[in-house]
């Protein structure tokens, strides 16, 4: 069925302010999306400035260059001109390459620590028999609530005591702790809809809980556990404040290169490396969309 | 499942109302075993860790550890007197222990936050101290002057006390003196009762500012057909998802005075060209990009609450005569303020300890509680005076997380 | 835990993999056009004469990572150009090795080293390297008739524009004074006293609305090729280099410029320090001494290397002499920056700094 979007009876009022309204709506969306659109051309600005040179506003092709993407590339090399060992010397030395391996690696780590921890923990606490529930989920979540900087500090604090603090150890069990709260939340958000009659039903047709757990609610909470490890590993691919206390210099993570140089050294590779990072991020939303989707359908809940 | 009587055994002849009972326990024992590994993760690499920095806003063994004579010697001193003899005595032990330790300047470090100019006082006095001879009051006088001044053993008195108010009184931009009185910080030397305050108005601002721009924004979504709304709620997702420093980067790109807005305004006379507007490195940018960075947390869980309000609620209002303001004012509005109240107390709780867009933009009256307790972390190194700040602003977000709590309920917290 | 031991597996394998091969030391300095003359000078000729490897690091300045470092017992970082009070302070705090100077080379022209350096060079746990200085400088094809003295840049009427300073209290209370006509002898006399502060204060305020704060040493000539500031104070070598290197239309005022040394420090518990110590002898001989200051206008610590120093390493025409802060001409109302005073009221000015600069 078509609704119509302004019914006949409304008056000249109404469809003023039927218009007033999306113009407003369509200001705010404005709002959100322009700042991060506006980056990607800049990003190919030819001089060293975060604004649009004249020759850019008149679609110069020579105002617009990719020298800034080969400076993440180039940024911190020994030798940027030589031809022998160009790639060794990039994957060694280039200060971004450097970053983008760090933030891999502590994100992976960290996003596994925490989606395991996360989603058994989800499980139990979807029981209706869990005891203290109420108390226990707000530990569990605080992690999200409680400010960076407190977290950051008293980590490093503590850390440092037990040789944890400026390693990468201790930086992924910081993450994990960070990426927690999301695991938990997404996994339990599809474990509310789950019907605890199918695990009763397949344990009355003789599988124990393990053999349930695989075969039952792993296929129905997998949607969910993979939407909750794409969060934790976002949040540790975008967290600076722990960084900047708990990591050394070799293992600044992107986020925390990019503070420094937004600090320090403006430069339009920050503007390229955001480019790659919006393309990143549209890719990761999609494969979430279309995880929820899916989990919707799994149990039962058309969106249509 | 209540149903089962005293009567019923099973086959193996224990009461059933036992059995029952028994793996009613089972299944908590369960329950509670399956969190248990991430309840242990996080009491050791979350909980104990941020409890150990937080206990130093009042435990300070600096002075005590390694000072342990002047420390003992002190205790019974009423700060009022001149020191005695032994307590003079006392110190030059300690002087000569902790300048051969090198501690020297750790303790140097310690009395200085007391009293300002303390710190070579003791380093110098370390140097020569071990050629000191009694009477070691008339040595340490004969070394430098201050020794002689009250001030300075009052100082060294509040630094010896393990636990100490000091720094928590800091915090609030108070100090404790030797005469056990609290009195105001020296008015030029106060900044923490005001960055608090303007903490607290920057994330009013900023929750009413994203409540302002997300209502209409949800409501929007709400009444369009779910295709496209769902088209929509991408365009809200996506800053959602992007990292936190590609959008206050995009904002220094948009505001900064050779950056598009102003360009802009330039170019369509609003102002000229040498009179651009000051919109970022201040409060202004901090409010703009935050206001920015938090909307998507203001217009989801308005938007996942509007979803489940039927239409027909209005309609029954206009059917009945209401005006489109009255139906919405006094039937729907209602209905969402549950939305209203989680998106406003999320936001809220997240701005108050925000670190990053104020350090990048905020100049210097856009700065935040939680930069100055990152700068005693990083650059002075007072960590007992972050722990304190940090304590403050801790006993603060909780109260708003128990709000939070009890209003929305943490299990309907969503994501997306 | 067995996960555990896999993470902990995996963090071995990837730090193998990115480590650097054995006999290598990391040098931290403060980056830019600094780090690039100590590279030139020390690190290119030690790496060739002995074949190990130096990774350099950048960092802003304080005790604050080395501290972090050292509490945690996980020290990466060997050698650490830092300011004097910093190298006094982090003696005493006990996180830095003490140095031996009779291990120190010999001046070229025979002296020992503890007479071959200049006063206050050598300090218990430090060595200095170079003498640096906090000038200000402007953009002569901006303003033909520039600024001449401190006084002129605390006047914006005179001259209108941004103003830019670093974001601490450091050199900015002393040049404060001096614009406001204290004797360069006298500044730290009257900034001891309390009245004297709020005299300083008093002055910033003046100039307080339009100050762009920077914090990193790159910062200030990028703000004055910007056009975001009409003068800002600065590194002397940066704002050099600006003009030498890159051809930018730079002119110090050198009136109440702060001047400092740079010292070498070792972390205690350094990684290779035997290593970072034989480097630490190497750079801080005359002839290396000599080599940085043609890359960067700092005057070495050493006498004997001041009579080797000569022009811009690509440019025989700049005679280097006239650009340090030392030089005569450039030197009759510098203000020695006094190290003690900064390490006893450090923490209360910062605090007074920062509240000041809230409101």
């Amino acid at each position: 069925m078509k609704k119509r979007a302004i019914p006949i009876y409304a008056s000249r009022g109404d469809v003023a302010w039927f218009y007033t309204f999306r113009f407003i709506c369509a200001l705010v969306f404005l709002f959100l999306i322009f700042p991060i659109i506006i980056i990607i051309p800049l990003s190919f600005n030819q001089e060293p400035y975060f604004s649009f040179t004249s020759g850019m506003l008149s679609l110069d092709p020579d105002a617009y260059s990719y020298r800034w993407y080969w400076d993440i590339l180039k940024n911190g090399m020994a030798d940027p001109d030589a031809s022998n060992g160009w790639w060794a010397d990039m994957w060694n030395n280039a200060q971004w390459i450097r970053s983008i391996k760090n933030s891999f690696i502590v994100g992976i780590f960290a996003t596994i620590l925490a989606t395991v921890l996360g989603t058994v923990a989800a499980i139990g606490l979807s029981s209706s028999h869990m005891p203290y529930k109420r108390i226990i989920m707000s530990l569990l979540i605080s992690p999200m609530i409680i400010p960076l900087v407190i977290t950051a500090s008293g980590l490093f604090y503590s850390f440092s005591q037990v040789g944890l603090a400026k390693n990468y150890l201790g930086l992924i069990l910081a993450h994990a702790v960070l990426g927690t709260p999301f695991v938990i939340i997404t996994v339990t958000a599809t474990l509310v809809g789950f019907d605890q009659s199918l695990t009763r039903a397949s344990a009355s047709l003789g599988a124990g809980p393990v053999r349930t757990f695989f075969r039952i609610q792993t296929p129905l909470i997998l949607p969910g556990v993979i939407s909750g490890a794409l969060f934790a590993f976002i949040t540790s691919f975008d967290e600076v404040v722990v960084v900047l206390q708990l990591a050394d210099v070799r293992q600044r993570t992107i986020p925390r290169q990019m503070f420094s140089g937004i600090r320090e050294q403006i430069s339009p590779t920050i503007l390229a490396v955001a480019t790659i990072l919006v393309i990143l991020s549209i890719i990761l939303l999609t494969i979430v969309e279309l995880l929820r989707r899916r989990s919707e359908r799994l149990r039962g809940i058309s969106p249509e | 499942m209540n149903n089962f009587t005293e009567e019923n055994f099973s086959s193996d002849g224990v009461s059933l109302k036992k059995k029952l009972r028994r793996s009613l326990f089972k299944s908590k024992m369960r329950a509670f075993f399956l969190v248990l590994p991430l309840l242990a993760f996080l009491a050791i690499f979350f909980v104990i860790p941020i409890i150990n920095l937080l206990s130093q806003s009042f435990l300070d063994f600096r002075y005590a550890t390694l000072m342990p004579g002047s420390t003992q010697a002190l205790k019974d001193w009423d700060g009022k007197s001149f020191p005695t003899e032994e307590i003079a005595k006392a110190m030059v032990i300690d002087l000569i222990q902790a300048k051969k330790n090198k501690t020297i300047g750790k303790v140097a470090t310690r009395v200085n936050r007391e009293l300002s100019g303390t710190r070579s006082l003791f380093t110098k006095t370390a140097r020569a101290a071990n050629k000191m001879e009694a009477p070691y009051m008339e040595a340490l006088i004969k070394k430098d002057k201050k020794w002689e001044n009250l001030k300075t053993w009052q100082a060294i008195k509040i630094s010896s006390m393990a636990v100490t108010p000091s720094y928590l009184l800091a915090a609030v931009d108070r100090k404790y003196t030797a005469e056990g009185e609290i009195i105001q910080q020296d008015e030029n030397r106060r900044i923490h009762v005001t960055l608090f305050l303007r903490t607290i108005e920057i994330s009013v601002i900023v929750t009413l500012a994203t409540l302002l721009l997300g209502y209409p924004v949800a409501f929007l979504m709400a009444s369009l057909p779910l295709r496209t709304s769902n088209l929509l709620l991408i365009l809200v997702l996506l800053p959602f998802w992007t990292s936190l420093l590609v959008r206050t980067t995009a904002w220094i790109a948009m505001l900064q005075s050779s950056g598009v807005v102003n360009d802009l305004l330039v170019f369509l006379g609003v102002t000229a060209d040498d009179a651009r507007f000051s919109l970022i490195y201040n409060k202004t940018g901090t409010l703009i990009a935050m206001t920015h960075i938090l909307l998507p947390f203001m217009i989801l869980p308005i938007y996942s609450v509007m979803k489940t309000i039927s239409p027909s609620f209005v309609m029954a209002a206009k059917s009945m005569g209401a005006t489109n303001w009255t139906a919405f004012w006094r039937v729907y509005f209602p209905m969402t303020i549950p939305g209203v109240g989680a998106g406003a107390i999320l936001v809220f709780i997240l701005a108050i300890g925000y670190y990053i867009t104020p350090a990048l933009v905020g100049g210097q009256d856009g700065q935040m509680i939680s930069n100055i307790i990152d700068f005693h972390m990083r650059s002075s190194l007072n960590w007992n005076l972050a722990a304190a700040l940090g304590l403050v602003l801790l006993i603060f977000i909780l109260f708003f997380f128990w709000l939070y709590d009890r209003f929305v309920g943490i299990d309907n917290m969503k994501l997306g | 835990m067995k996960l555990k031991n896999i993470l902990i597996g995996a963090f071995v394998g990837a730090g193998l993999a990115t480590s650097v091969t054995a006999g290598s030391i990391t040098v931290v300095s403060w980056g830019g056009a600094y780090t690039k003359s100590q590279v030139e000078a020390y690190h290119k000729p030690w790496m060739t004469k002995t074949g190990h490897q130096v990774v350099s690091e950048d960092y802003n300045g304080g005790l604050a990572e080395v501290k972090a470092q050292v509490d945690a017992g996980n020290v990466t970082w060997d050698l650490v150009d830092v300011e004097k009070s910093d190298a006094v302070k982090g003696c005493d705090e006990g996180l830095l090795e003490t140095i031996d100077h009779g291990s120190l080379p010999k001046g070229a022209d025979g002296s020992v080293a503890t007479s071959d350096f200049i006063d206050g060079a050598l300090t218990e746990c430090a060595v200095a390297n170079i003498v640096w200085s906090t000038i200000f400088a402007y953009d002569k094809s901006k303003m033909s008739n520039g600024p001449k003295t401190i006084k002129d840049f605390f006047d914006t009427s005179k001259f209108p524009g941004k103003r830019g300073l670093r974001k601490s209290p450091k050199a900015n209370l002393e040049m404060a004074l001096a614009a406001d006509g204290v004797a360069a002898g006298d500044v730290y006399k009257v900034l001891g006293t309390a009245a004297g502060v709020d005299r300083a204060f008093k002055k910033l305020d003046t100039i307080k609305d339009s100050v762009v704060w920077w914090e990193a040493g790159a910062q200030p000539p990028q703000l004055l090729a910007d056009g975001e500031v009409a003068m800002t104070t600065a590194y002397n070598g940066r704002i050099f280099n600006a003009f030498a290197g890159e051809g930018k239309p730079f002119e110090i005022v050198w009136d109440a410029q702060v001047f400092d040394m740079d010292l070498w420090v070792i972390p205690k518990g350094a990684p290779n320090k035997d290593l970072a110590m034989d480097f630490l002898k190497f750079s801080t001989a005359t002839e290396q001494l000599a080599g940085q200051a043609s890359w960067i206008s700092y005057g070495p610590a050493r006498k004997s290397s001041a009579p080797l120093v000569a022009s811009y390493h690509n440019k025989p025409s700049l005679k280097m002499g006239p650009h340090m802060p030392t030089a005569p001409e450039n030197f009759k109302t510098a203000i020695a920056n006094d190290f003690e005073f900064w390490a006893d009221n450090g923490d209360e000015l910062t605090e007074r700094f920062n509240s000041w600069l809230a409101k």
